[in-house]
């Protein structure tokens, strides 16, 4: 680990603003990436912005639309009666992203702001068709995933709550990294009354992706038999010595059955 | 004061006594290397090689040298101008021609041979200093063709890793009566073949390697304190080969150790590397490698490319075995992992079964990897793995049940000599297999396959018997000694890293000499304490070092009785020892051992007795273990739903270190079979699972509960009755799972695969059989 400074600012916006005096300086929303990249050398920031302070927990429900705030923990969104009555898919994936010290320190504005092409979360937010609030503007989940490790947000541009919308039913399929509990496959679908929508995190080589193809099979008939002959194609997909293109590609079909017969 | 026991009290060997140290351990009140302060210590980095294989033009050390806090920077041009020794590599096996043992310096001699080869060894005040010293280090390579597999680094055009070893073969190593082999294949009714792969793996032991160097330069005394677990074996190579010193020059310690399993056994670059800085500064210098450095440069185990053919005759009964092998080695040797593919296969290549004809040819082969060691079982899992894969297979190719294809092959009566020269005392193997057959319900198990398939799922049952061949380096020494504090010490040359010896060792002490557990203290693990022995390997801790502990309690015995006899103005051969005392039948004469001990340091003599025991004997645990896996064949995924086994250990001291004993390995064992290994990119040579985020290791809720039952024959090999566990969970798990994990795939016309049998690797064989190649 290098020398940096810390700050715990109060709120958003002056955490905000710490990031736009310096450009070195970098946020910090639970840490479970950002801690061990420290420990290895591989970041150099200047000074470390903890978020922990700027306010930023909880979980609401109003019109049809869950706001998770920024900094609220995997494990609290797992737990949450809102979340689980509304978005089941959306409590059930946050039950098993890391270990459970992960996910009483991991956040899931943290996550999104990262956008590691193998987390959770990035599928849950693209497939809800949800909103990003940010410290300047609301960012559409189509806008905001930009490929791997790479987003919307500016350099001094801060998650403060994600807005998702209610679905009539959704689920989550993970399958996973057998050593890192990571994605290697992750499925979420969610059916709303003016469509279905599938989104794929793990495979993809710019980072979560939807599957058009399944979403206009889903939205005419929401079955696993409706995309039982959907082939997804191996191109543009990761390969490792886990899993290669093809094992994904085949596993992207069975998690996104599995989920659709699951959804609820 | 403890209050003596009584007669009634019943006897210690044979309970399941609760491990002593655990309250220490479980309180982080351990203390192992990085928590031991010393004062004034430095700290140190090892600045490794980033490529498989390179040259090393220039290593440019003045901008490092000239940062805050740095104290002292090492290259290999240092040790060699302090006339610093390399790595010795003591080796006693019969290669056909010399074995190739090329130099091995602390700090790498101008060539790179893998990724972590050590360059440049950095010390500074704090570990932030040293790493930035790491990072101003400039080394310009020339990087060099890089190989990792064994089979290819044989093969002709492979890149030359060594000028001394051509071919890059280490050695040629041939046993058994090839002729008579040869024979056998002849007559043979049918010939079956496999070609098998035991993964590279590594231990990955809870506390990575460490170590820190002292030198007492009014005294001429280094001390080494480190995370190992032989410190004798350590000693003998360092001091005089390495550091041109005697033996008594270097005491080498090993506080509380978070795990062996064998890689800590050996002599690494980091040891030589803080005693001569230490040397250098007058001050204590630590090292305590990272986790990935500890997957990169901590000795691997296994690593072999085997074919293996089995003669059969038309009844099944086997005529003969064949065992080619490549045995990948790493970039350097390593001692143990010449053995680990030679001499310890061999002592139980064929198994439990009685096979008239053996010969093993095993080609050691130098690649850009990591070097290999001994690992938990080291040779025994990768001989059991193939007999019992070649009998499965031989089961399917010929259309007999495997069970009866075994029970016709087992060994029938002991003492039996194999045909590879071991006389095995005792055992019952055909009612270790009936019985873990009937544990696992094995004829249940056509209605469970049913209820599986009816859920889309694919349901193997696996069974294999093992043979473990314990004993690990010959003979051991041991002390009793009268503590000023009244303890009783049980000074040992093998050592615990975790086994359990202060909750165990007490036990068999406590019996034999009619006092409580509590009143016994371990003593282990400091040359400057125990004057020799052979450390922790090879199952031996009880059959080695319980025999040379009971032996110099008897020995104590006789000169306590002696004494006794002066004392209580009687006749010795008339005393009666009992419950701690010696006493005079018919009356009330009696002294007790602790006041006998007392009344000779009183005289200026001592009860104090050590005793060196020769013992040469193996010991032969076996077994039979049973495997029910469940596969999902859309994503490949095996779920182990259950383990049964029953083993043969003999006398148990403490059935409850035993169980967990056999419980750890089988969790390294179905491991090896399920998830782990070490990969290496073909091309760059670079680790591609040098972190726990890539190497798999089995978490608990990846293991179904370990039904172990015990079925102990005492063996008379020493004077406890005791067998080794400590490896058996290791050698018995892996062709249990894989004949499990084949069993479940043989409806899609499957019929091999290699370990580890991951998801994708197992998907992969679907797809392939579905596709019909």
């Amino acid at each position: 680990m290098y020398e940096f400074a810390y700050q715990k600012p109060a709120s958003a916006n002056a955490a905000a603003a710490l990031l736009a005096a310096d450009m070195e300086a970098k946020a910090m929303a639970g840490g479970m990436t950002l801690i061990p990249v420290l420990k290895q050398r591989l970041n150099k920031p200047s000074t470390v912005v903890d978020l922990a302070a700027a306010g930023l927990v909880g979980i609401s429900e109003a019109g049809g639309v869950v706001t998770i705030g920024a900094m609220t923990t995997h494990a609290a969104i797992a737990a949450s009666d809102v979340v689980r009555a509304k978005i089941p898919g959306l409590a059930e994936q946050a039950s098993w992203i890391g270990d459970n010290a992960v996910r009483h320190r991991g956040t899931m504005g943290g996550s999104l702001a990262n956008n590691d092409p193998s987390a959770c979360y990035p599928s849950a937010v693209l497939a809800l068709g949800g909103t990003i609030v940010t410290t300047k503007r609301e960012i559409a989940a189509d806008e905001y995933f930009q490929g791997m490790f790479t987003t919307a947000l500016e350099p001094d541009e801060i998650i403060t709550a994600i807005r998702l919308p209610v679905p009539q039913k959704s689920a989550y399929e993970k399958f996973r990294n057998p050593a890192s509990r990571y994605a290697t496959v992750g499925v979420f679908v969610a059916q709303f009354a003016a469509g279905v929508r599938v989104a794929v995190t793990g495979a993809g080589q710019n980072g979560v992706f939807r599957h058009k193809e399944m979403e206009a099979a889903l939205s005419k008939s929401f079955t696993a038999d409706a995309i039982a002959a959907i082939k997804t194609p191996a191109d543009g997909l990761n390969s490792d010595i886990h899993a290669s293109a093809e094992y994904r590609a085949h596993l992207i079909g069975v998690m996104a059955r599995r989920a659709v017969a699951r959804a609820r | 004061m403890t209050p003596p026991r009584t007669p009634s009290d019943p006897p210690q060997i044979g309970r399941s006594r609760r491990r002593v140290e655990d309250r220490r351990f479980l309180t982080g009140h351990g203390r192992f290397l990085a928590d031991l302060a010393a004062a004034g210590t430095l700290t140190a980095i090892v600045l490794r090689s980033p490529h498989a294989h390179a040259r090393i033009l220039r290593i440019d050390t003045a901008a490092a040298a000239a940062l805050p806090g740095v104290r002292l920077i090492l290259t290999c041009a240092d040790l060699r101008a302090e006339g610093i020794g390399d790595l010795p590599c003591p080796v006693q096996v019969a290669t056909e021609a010399p074995l190739i043992v090329p130099p091995r310096p602390a700090l790498a001699d101008r060539v790179v041979r893998f990724v972590g080869d050590p360059v440049a060894f950095l010390v500074a005040d704090t570990a932030a200093q040293a790493q930035d010293a790491a990072e101003a280090v400039i080394v310009d390579y020339e990087t060099l063709p890089a190989i990792t597999d064994a089979t290819a680094a044989l093969a002709g055009g492979a890149v030359q890793i060594w000028p001394q070893a051509p071919g890059n073969c280490a050695f040629t190593f041939r046993r058994g009566d090839a002729a008579a082999v040869a024979a056998a294949f002849a007559d043979a009714h049918r010939v079956v073949t496999l070609d098998l792969i035991n993964n590279r793996i590594a231990a990955v032991p809870m506390e990575a390697r460490a170590a820190r160097g002292q030198y007492d330069a009014a005294r001429g005394q280094f001390l080494l304190t480190l995370s190992g677990q032989g410190v004798h074996t350590i000693r003998a190579q360092m001091a005089a080969p390495i550091l041109g010193v005697a033996e008594d020059a270097l005491r080498i310690v090993a506080p509380d150790v978070g795990g062996g399993f064998g890689p800590k056994n050996a002599v690494y670059p980091e040891y030589v590397l803080v005693l001569a800085a230490a040397r250098r500064l007058g001050m204590p210098v630590t090292w305590q490698a990272s986790r990935t450095e500890d997957f990169l440069t901590t000795a691997h185990g296994r690593d072999n490319r085997t074919r293996a053919r089995l003669a059969l005759d038309a009844a099944g009964m086997i005529l003969g075995l064949e065992v080619v092998t490549h045995a990948n080695l790493g970039a350097y040797l390593s001692p143990g992992g010449v053995g680990s593919c030679t001499n310890s296969p061999a002592t139980a290549m064929g198994g439990v079964y009685a096979v008239p004809a053996v010969c093993m040819e095993v080609r050691g082969v130098f690649t850009n990897t990591t070097p290999i060691d001994a690992y938990r079982g080291a040779g025994k899992p990768e001989a059991n793995y193939i007999i019992e894969r070649l009998l499965d297979r031989a089961a399917r190719e010929t259309g007999m049940d495997a069970a009866m294809l075994r029970r016709r092959n087992l060994i029938g009566a002991f003492p039996y000599r194999s045909a590879l020269g071991m006389v095995i005392d005792c055992g019952d193997p055909r009612a270790r297999l009936d019985a873990a057959l009937a544990a696992a319900d094995r004829d249940g198990f056509p209605a469970r396959r049913a209820a599986s398939a009816a859920r889309g799922r694919l349901r193997g049952l696996g069974f294999a018997c093992f043979l473990e061949t314990a004993r690990g380096a010959p003979g051991e020494w041991a002390a009793i000694r009268f503590a000023a504090d009244g303890m009783i010490e049980l000074a040992s040359g093998v050592q615990s890293n975790g086994q359990g010896h202060e909750t165990s060792f007490p036990q068999i002490a406590a019996d034999r000499l009619g006092l409580p557990c509590e009143m016994f203290r371990i003593v282990q693990a400091d040359t400057a304490q125990v004057p020799r022995g052979h450390g922790h390997g090879g199952a031996r801790s009880l059959h080695m070092g319980g025999t040379a502990l009971v032996g110099a309690m008897e020995a104590m015995l006789i000169r306590a009785r002696r004494l006794a006899a002066r004392l209580l103005q009687a006749d010795a051969a008339a005393l009666i020892y009992a419950d701690g005392s010696f006493s005079v039948p018919g009356d009330a004469r009696a002294i007790g051992l602790p006041a006998l001990a007392r009344a000779a340091a009183e005289t200026n003599e001592t009860l104090d007795t050590e005793h060196d025991s020769p013992l040469e004997r193996v010991t032969f645990p076996h077994g039979c273990h049973a495997a029910e896996v469940e596969i999902d064949p859309e994503t490949g995924a095996v779920t182990l739903l259950r383990y049964v086994g029953v083993d043969d250990y003999g006398t148990l001291v403490n059935p409850m270190l035993t169980r967990g004993q056999v419980q750890g390995g089988l969790a390294q064992g179905i491991g090896q079979a399920l998830m782990e290994e070490i990969r290496f990119d073909h091309d760059s040579g670079q680790m591609q699972s040098a972190s726990l985020q890539d190497y798999c290791l089995p978490r608990a809720a990846d293991l179904p509960g370990l039904e172990i039952a015990f079925a102990g024959i005492p063996t008379d090999a020493n004077p406890l009755g005791v067998k080794g566990s400590g490896q058996a969970g290791c050698i018995a798990a892996p062709q249990t799972v894989m004949n499990a994990v084949l069993d479940a795939l043989a409806p899609l016309g499957i019929d091999d695969l290699d370990m580890p049998a991951t998801p994708m690797r197992v998907w992969q064989a679907i797809a392939r059989a579905r596709s019909g190649g």
